[in-house]
């Protein structure tokens, strides 16, 4: 039996005498499972020892990383549900300051970062690894910058005696901004080892294509993605909360 | 354990298969799950294990030991209430700080209160139900080899554990004198030793009490911060569970395993992540927020002007009802997440022993996307004393009543699965079926209490409790017996003992109705929840034969999870070894090559998957049964004739039992 399925050619699996039968009790054609999203399967390989569709692997990071930032959504929507409800509802010991300067910095920071990164994205898709390197290179260095611009919007803050516990307006703009920081500290790990990967990549990719292995260029691809959507997700999670701090009322 | 295989036929032939898999030159050109080969040695197979069939039996062994420390727990609270302040010898033993000279502190109590609360919603139903059939029959009932991140799948279950062990940690920092009166204790968690035995708050954990740190009594020092610092450790790893499961099933079913063809568990289980996966955060951010108030002297929950202790705090306008708030959006899902799973099970159960197919497989599915879509607007319903605006506590008891209509569709559809079935009433039988009467017994006061006009009266009494604990609480642990004993034979390839098992149901099923049932009298007469004693009550002295006939019927129902405790022991070293597929049903993980399954579940050949979970019965069939793997008379023409021998057919004439599609 061993023998029997390992030479069989590719592409005779049993699906390519099923598609659009209807045998089910249901009624439905056996349509592969994966197809939620990806477009056609490609046969697996000849051999069914392997997964069905090693196609579909690479798109779980993305799945995956949509998930996670739903769960992260849901914990800034609580935290921003309590802040409009103690700032308009309960206002008892409200005081409000006013945009420390350095904040427009920061966010001006992030915002080009955001930028360079979909700029490194798109090299990657055309094939440009030396320009998709440097970019992310950029990248990184811009999400430095703005957990620095941060740490010295905090200190400004400090030296003007506005502590965490000083009133609620400072308690929820220490915890926000923080969380907030404490997330992209997650971006940068992966920004870095995003980096890693790229510079080891070159060699790398050249000897993974001469063995065939379709699949890494779409594993790496899926990293890329599913790490940027977390990047622009901390981009766009601080435009808001910047807005919602400062701006909204 | 692990290599215990069919003993019927033809395991012995898809071994080779399984060798030649690993011995593939080109398996590392597939880089995908799955591909990590069997781990060797103890500690990577059994303790540190990316396996999700191990993961699943770490997760069933951690919520079985917590589900014991729990009922012993609320065996001592009702020792407490039907004799307070008798003497027992062996407490002084135990708890030296607790029960000083033998006799419960109110405080001690408190803390039991707490703690079985905690433990049991978090530890037990949280981890069992998900975490642990989840994680052994989620990949396998779809056709994948695995959890698409095994390596989040490990860590889940191991940050869970450190929830656990500081939970537990919460009960020594605070009852011991030794580690209560350390450093880092007094100064960093915010001090302890003070005699009880934790947390003295509730489960539910309402500031000011849980937010003003020891000041608010004894337990409520290090013990409360660790208590907190425990569930959002917790919440993490729910999210790390509950991001993986979906993945899982939306990403890796095989070949054939429409939605629509996924067994009612697999909805069950991925209804409950996405629920797990929007609650747990707010749940953890709120856990911040307390431990900034409790650490930083921040006031998110703290009132201004708030009194206590003959001083008055310098906090400034925080809510205590925004803890509420946040609490209940979470807590109210959390229902969800513990009963959904237990729901999955019974359809599934009471399918395979009706010998039928589920009764309206559509609508059960959803039924229980309804159930928990309207879970997240419900929370309201648990605070309607706490002063809110009448306008919205009728939009939340409408929802909340709302909730009545996709249960009942579940409760109907599984008594028509039910009707003029010729059914084998087998232990996990039973315990599908208790599940249905517990579900209606404790769903039906559920109608009672989502009216606010009737809630107003019977809130934090004795009738909520029995409601929460039967429907909750019970039904949940009745869903989780249920697999226990459906799943068993296929996780450790031996059978329990059927004769235990009934008698492991019928006090279990008759104690819990004995303990819960009088609750609803006792609240309906004003009961109080979380009163340590009732002595000093007079309107409440006629109850005390109820009283005594609960704690009589609760020790009764703990000492029958004994039997349960040793059949499921002893069943694993001594148990009749079980078949491929013992109980004739049709999903795919009865038809795994070895049984247990191989170590990426299907030998190397994923399974092809044909029709629906549920045909029994189906007319001109040659048995009452059809595997999901079995193709209909002519679809096997078209697979002879494209070359035969595919990964389905493979795998389906290894099932076991003989039955093969008759080719």
């Amino acid at each position: 039996m061993v023998t029997t399925v390992s030479t069989k050619p590719a592409g005779s699996t049993v699906s390519t005498g099923t598609k659009g039968v209807n045998i089910s009790g249901t009624g439905r054609r056996p349509a592969g499972g994966n197809g939620s999203r990806g477009g056609p399967q490609p046969p697996n390989g000849g051999d069914g020892r392997h997964r069905a569709f090693p196609d579909s692997t690479p798109q779980q990071y993305r799945i995956g990383m949509w998930l996670a930032l739903s769960a992260i959504l849901m914990m800034f929507a609580a935290l921003s549900s309590a802040y409009v409800f103690r700032s308009t509802r309960m206002q008892q010991g409200w005081q409000a300051f006013s945009v420390p300067a350095m904040l427009w910095v920061s966010t001006a920071l992030i915002l080009a970062s955001s930028a360079t990164f979909e700029v490194a994205r798109r090299a990657l898709r055309r094939g440009a690894r030396e320009a998709y390197r440097r970019w992310l290179v950029v990248s990184l260095g811009l999400g430095f910058g703005f957990l620095a611009a941060q740490l010295l919007a905090w200190r400004g803050l400090v030296g003007q005696g506005i502590y965490l516990a000083t009133n609620p307006h400072s308690s929820f703009f220490y915890l926000l901004t923080g969380l907030h920081a404490l997330h992209l500290v997650g971006g940068i790990a992966g920004l870095s080892y995003l980096t890693l990967r790229a510079r080891r990549g070159a060699a790398a990719a050249a000897a993974a294509a001469a063995a065939g292995a379709h699949d890494a260029a779409g594993t790496e691809r899926a990293h890329v993605d599913a790490i940027g959507l977390y990047w622009h997700f901390m981009d766009g999670l601080w435009v808001y909360l910047f807005a919602l701090l400062f701006l909204w009322r | 354990m692990e290599e215990a295989t069919t003993p019927i036929e033809p395991s012995a032939a898809t071994a080779p298969q399984v060798v030649a898999a690993e011995a593939d030159p080109h398996a590392g050109a597939h880089p995908p799950h799955g591909h990590h080969g069997p781990p060797t040695g103890f500690i990577r197979k059994y303790i540190f294990s990316i396996d999700h069939k191990v993961i699943g039996i770490q997760y069933l062994l951690l919520a079985i030991f917590a589900a014991f420390v729990g009922m012993f727990m609320s065996v001592l609270m009702r020792l407490n209430l039907t004799w307070p302040g008798r003497k027992w010898t062996i407490l002084e033993t135990i708890f030296p700080l607790g029960a000083p000279g033998g006799v419960m502190t109110p405080e001690f109590y408190l803390s039991l209160v707490t703690m079985h609360g905690t433990i049991m919603v978090f530890f037990v139903l949280t981890t069992a139900p998900q975490g642990g059939f989840g994680n052994y029959f989620l990949p396998i009932q779809v056709g994948a080899e695995d959890m698409a991140f095994p390596v989040l799948n490990m860590l889940s279950f191991w940050v869970t554990l450190v929830g656990l062990v500081v939970l537990i940690a919460a009960i020594f920092v605070e009852g011991s004198t030794i580690i209560g009166n350390t450093d880092f204790v007094n100064n960093f968690l915010g001090g302890g030793g003070t005699g009880t035995l934790g947390p003295i708050g509730g489960w539910t954990g309402y500031p000011p009490l849980s937010a003003l740190g020891k000041i608010a009594g004894p337990g409520q020092g290090a013990g409360a911060t660790l208590w907190i610092t425990s569930i959002a450790i917790f919440c993490v790893a729910s999210l790390l569970g509950a991001l993986n499961f979906i993945t899982t099933l939306l990403n890796m079913r095989t070949r054939g395993m429409t939605l629509m063809r996924m067994p009612l568990t697999c909805w069950s289980w991925f209804t409950t992540a996405i629920l797990a996966l929007l609650a747990f955060p707010v749940l953890l951010a709120a856990g911040v927020l307390l431990l900034l108030d409790r650490h930083a002297g921040t006031s998110f929950f703290i009132p201004g002007g708030l009194v206590f202790s003959d001083a008055v705090l310098a906090n400034k306008g925080g809510s205590p009802i925004l803890w509420q708030h946040l609490f209940w959006f979470f807590g109210h899902p959390e229902v969800y997440i513990a009963i959904l799973p237990g729901m999955g099970a019974t359809s599934h159960i009471l399918s395979t022993f009706a010998r039928k197919p589920v009764f309206g497989y559509r609508a059960m599915v959803f039924a229980m996307f309804a159930i928990g879509l309207l879970g997240f607007f419900v929370w309201g319903h648990h605070m309607f004393i706490s002063g809110m605006d009448p306008r919205t506590s009728i939009a939340f008891s409408v929802l909340t009543l709302s909730i009545g209509v996709p249960s009942a569709i579940k409760t109907f559809n599984w008594l028509g699965t039910l009707w003029g079935a010729k059914i084998r009433f087998t232990s996990p039988m039973m315990f599908a079926i208790g599940f249905v009467s517990l579900f209606v017994a404790g769903g039906i006061t559920g109608l009672v209490l989502g009216q606010t006009s009737l809630d107003l009266f019977i809130h934090d009494g004795y009738f909520v409790l029995a409601h929460f604990h039967l429907v909750m609480g019970v039904a949940a642990i009745f869903g989780m017996f249920a697999g226990v004993y459906f799943w068993f034979p296929k996780m450790f390839g031996r059978m329990m003992s059927e004769r235990l098992g009934q008698l492991h149901f019928w006090p279990t099923f008759i104690g819990v109705y004995g303990i819960f049932v009088p609750m609803h009298i006792m609240g309906i007469v004003g009961m109080p929840r979380r009163y340590a004693s009732f002595q000093e009550y007079d309107f409440l002295r006629p109850l005390d034969p109820l009283v005594l006939l609960v704690t009589v019927a609760a020790i009764v129902t703990a000492a029958a999870q004994f039997i349960f405790l040793f059949n499921f022991i002893w069943s694993i070293f001594k148990g009749e070894r079980a078949s491929g597929n013992p109980w004739e049903a049709t999903t795919l993980e009865w038809v795994t090559p070895t049984t247990p399954p191989p170590h990426d579940n299907f030998g190397g050949h994923l399974p092809t998957v044909y029709r629906g979970p549920y045909e029994f019965a189906v007319p001109d069939a040659p048995e009452d049964y059809i595997l999901q793997t079995t193709p209909d008379a002519g679809e096997e023409n078209v697979a002879a004739g494209a070359g035969h021998a595919t990964a389905g057919q493979g795998v389906q004439g290894s099932s076991g039992n003989g039955h093969n599609g008759q080719h």
